[in-house]
């Protein structure tokens, strides 16, 4: 349960750490640590070089940029959490990270890192894709921005490049009125989830607009449920409506069975959850 | 292999060491600085009982590397009773908050922590704060009665006179 040896740079400023990215595949980015240190552990895996990003205090920040909150690739997990700027703005945010690991591992695990590691039952891809996030993507010489949606391709898997580091994550304020849900079955609290499910909506004239739906534990990446928001947009909220929308939703997914929670149950949790999520969405929107 | 000097504050006292980068921090305690009151578990950040301050703030030691420390203050078990018992400690021993004792250094940083920001803890913070340390032994419902006393006699003896 020791890692194994690497070479290890803990660079003081982004373009030296951007630099050092540059030596190839077999380089990971240390920030909080709290995934790939288990995994360095376990040698599940043993990078060659670790770039150690904890002295890039430039990227510690969570910014108020007018009409979005830029969170850097240094802000941890806690001070996201207790962040006014994520009270008056993400309430969803504060409330999901609850379920994400435990206070110590959120003393150090970062929003980034979180983000980049990408694990099927993590909480925050999901928030990102409903929020509709946006990822800059940093490398020696340019930037680029990328959508959430974009941004997650499979199990572990983001589109960020070996000499790329996430530098930010963009998250627009919602509209006025947008109402929100998060509801989560896990082992334990902290546990990875089974079933996560994130809403947000708002209610214009009686009617849903701009639903925005995704699901984190049930299948190999977060992913947005574009049926089932086409099929609420305009429509007056009711408990059959959601119902039928979660069941439908429930029989699209194709969840993967563990030793712990087959994927039945796993499709059981959606029809169950996803109504109510819809609900407290409609119920907080104004 | 080749080590990297650092510089770090233990239980308030100044140490140098040269370190390996891959030594994770849960080792470099143990075994470097010889002190064992931090107890190793699970190693891959599950069970919280090597969890130790820096600056601080509770973290996992099995999840730091120990070259990572270089420049922090650094607080073990060890550090919390320089002068006998502490009054989280002497709280848990009162409270029967431990029994085998492998968890306890653990839940004694989480409770560090939790009292330090929340001088008045419901159940539910306090279950929250421990949340992430297993115990196999006590039940958790001591060490729970364990750290809403040692609250409880804080806050009474800051509404002491002097």
């Amino acid at each position: 349960m020791k890692p194994a040896a690497f070479d290890y740079a803990r660079p003081d400023n982004l373009a030296a750490a951007l630099q050092l990215l540059r030596q190839g595949d077999d380089t990971k980015i240390l920030a909080g640590g709290q995934s790939l240190v288990p995994m360095m552990n376990t040698r599940l895996v043993r990078p060659a070089r670790i770039v150690d990003i904890n002295r890039l205090t430039e990227l510690d920040y969570i910014a108020d940029r007018g009409d979005h909150i830029a969170v850097g690739a240094l802000a941890r997990h806690a001070a996201v959490k207790a962040s006014p700027l994520m009270a008056q703005h993400f309430p969803i945010i504060c409330e999901a990270y609850d379920w994400v690991a435990h206070s110590a591992v959120r003393n150090r695990g970062t929003l980034c890192g979180n983000l980049c590691h990408a694990d099927p039952a993590s909480e925050m891809p999901a928030i990102m894709l409903t929020l509709g996030a946006t990822m800059v993507l940093a490398n020696a010489t340019t930037e680029r921005t990328v959508s959430a949606g974009e941004f997650f391709v499979g199990l572990y898997e983001t589109v960020t490049e070996a000499d790329e580091i996430l530098k930010e994550v963009r998250l627009p304020k919602p509209a006025a009125g947008t109402g929100w849900g998060f509801e989560e079955v896990s082992m334990r609290k902290g546990d990875f989830a089974w079933a996560t499910v994130v809403a947000t909506l708002r209610i214009t004239g009686g009617a849903i607009t701009a639903p925005a739906i995704a699901l984190a534990g049930v299948g190999d990446h977060a992913t947005r449920l574009a049926e089932a928001e086409a099929a609420l947009t305009g429509k007056t909220p009711s408990d059959a409506l959601f119902a039928e929308v979660a069941n439908r939703a429930a029989a699209a997914i194709d969840p993967p069975t563990a030793a712990a929670v087959d994927a039945t149950y796993r499709r059981d949790l959606v029809a169950t959850l996803l109504p109510r999520v819809l609900r407290a969405a409609t119920n907080r929107a104004s | 292999m080749d080590t990297i000097a650092i510089r770090l504050t233990v239980n308030g006292r100044a140490r140098t060491a040269n370190v390996p980068p891959r030594m994770l921090l849960s080792d470099f305690i143990r075994h470097e600085l010889a002190l064992p009151g931090t107890h190793v578990g699970c190693e891959h950040g599950v069970c919280g009982s090597c969890n130790v301050l820096v600056d601080d703030k509770a973290v996992r030691a099995c999840l730091m590397f120990a070259v990572q420390t270089d420049g922090a203050a650094l607080t073990t078990v060890e550090g919390m009773c320089t002068k006998g018992l502490d009054d989280i400690q002497t709280a848990f021993w009162e409270e029967h908050g431990l029994q085998c004792g492998f968890c306890t250094p653990g839940m004694l940083a989480a409770a560090h922590e939790l009292l330090a920001a929340n001088d008045d803890p419901s159940d539910d913070d306090i279950r929250e704060a421990i949340a992430g340390n297993l115990c196999r032994c006590t039940g958790y419902e001591y060490i729970i009665n364990a750290i809403r006393s040692a609250a409880k006699k804080r806050r009474e003896r800051t509404l002491e006179p002097a």
